[in-house]
């Protein structure tokens, strides 16, 4: 009996998976009134100590939460509890970026209708991230000053795959001869339009704009329940 | 690296079709991989041989098919085709545009088999 080859024609989305899951998520946090944030980096930019100060700038007048992805060797959680938030740590071991099933079983047994905003801390990679959607509502990518003025063109997907760009520690920028502008024209040439923020962890500069603009988008989202 | 466990998800799909299909083993499976999908085809191929052994898909082939990134423009009003990602703009009237059409997907659109 010989065997005839076959083809079978399909069209199936590899990420099919991760996206059904993501979509259940946003429908969670849509009816809970939660607004999630998505937060991805290189390591090293500073992602942690942004969202620390973010978390503690928001916990003014509105609750906050955070889930961190920490690599096995990492203990990010433990520095973003110093912001009096509630926060959940993911161990990755070595997957290289959250997938949203991770996230599913993070937020296992939390009533999020507690909670107006979820951070949710990316595992440190400008790379895999971007393939997998999480169900947040806006998803930013975080370059410190230190990284340099090109980065971004390194990485098109994950901007392309961004609401907002955050360029941090500008306190440093004279130090290492950071040129805005250029870094400026690098992300306008990945992705035309996009909002660019420029905060320092370290003198609190431009933490109450980033502050201001995600209570804005918030309120966009959920107008009936406007603080 | 996540091209592991993309070529994971892929081959897992791959499998459910051949065997709703009846198929005893996967000779080829058709990818179409986007521009701007984040997945580095060499490492794609590599983690494919790797998560393939041992399976009814062992000593398969996997074929891509790359896909431009699709931009919109807004001043031409029409589609265009970018083959690089870098800098988003029309390419005929240089107006830029933040309007992808596609070039993010990662689909199987066939699998082969016997
Ligand atoms: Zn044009």
């Amino acid at each position: 009996m010989t065997l005839t080859p076959r083809i079978v024609e399909v069209r199936q989305n590899v990420l099919k998976k991760n996206d059904i899951l993501a979509r259940a998520l946003r429908e969670r946090f849509q009816a809970s009134g939660v607004y999630v944030v998505n937060l991805v980096s290189s390591p090293g930019a500073g992602k942690t100590t942004a969202l620390t100060h973010i978390l503690t700038e928001l916990s003014t007048s509105h609750r906050v939460a955070a889930i961190v992805g920490d690599l096995a060797t990492e203990n990010d959680a433990e520095r973003l509890r110093e912001s009096g938030a509630d926060v959940r740590q993911i161990t990755t071991g070595t997957v290289c970026h959250l997938e949203a099933q991770m996230v599913e079983e993070a937020l296992h047994g939390w009533s999020l209708d507690t909670l107006d905003f979820l951070f949710i801390e990316n595992v440190g990679n400008l790379v895999c991230p971007a393939s997998y959607d999480l169900g947040e509502h806006e998803r930013v990518v975080l370059f410190s000053v230190t990284e340099g003025e090109d980065k971004p063109e390194k990485y098109p997907t994950l901007i392309n795959s961004s609401d907002t760009v955050i360029m941090t520690k500008i306190d440093l920028a004279e130090a290492v001869d950071f040129n805005r502008e250029r870094f400026l024209r690098a992300v306008e040439r990945v992705r035309p339009g996009i909002a660019v923020y420029e905060i320092s962890a370290k003198t609190g500069a431009g933490l109450k704009e980033w502050a201001n603009r995600l209570i804005e988008a918030r309120n966009h989202i959920f107008p009936m329940v406007q603080n | 690296m996540h091209e592991l466990s993309i070529a994971q998800n892929m081959l897992d799909i791959a499998q459910e079709i051949a065997e709703e299909q009846g198929l005893l083993r996967i000779t080829q499976i058709h990818l179409r991989l986007g521009v701007l999908s984040g997945v580095v085809k060499e490492a794609l191929f590599f983690a494919y041989d790797i998560v393939a052994q041992g399976t009814m898909a062992e000593a398969s082939s996997l074929v891509i098919e790359e896909v431009p990134v699709v931009i919109f423009c807004p001043e031409c009003q029409e589609e265009r085709s970018l083959f690089r990602p870098i800098p988003m703009r029309c390419p005929v009237c240089q107006t830029k545009t933040a309007d992808i059409r596609s070039g993010r997907e990662i689909d199987i659109i066939a699998v082969e088999g016997v």
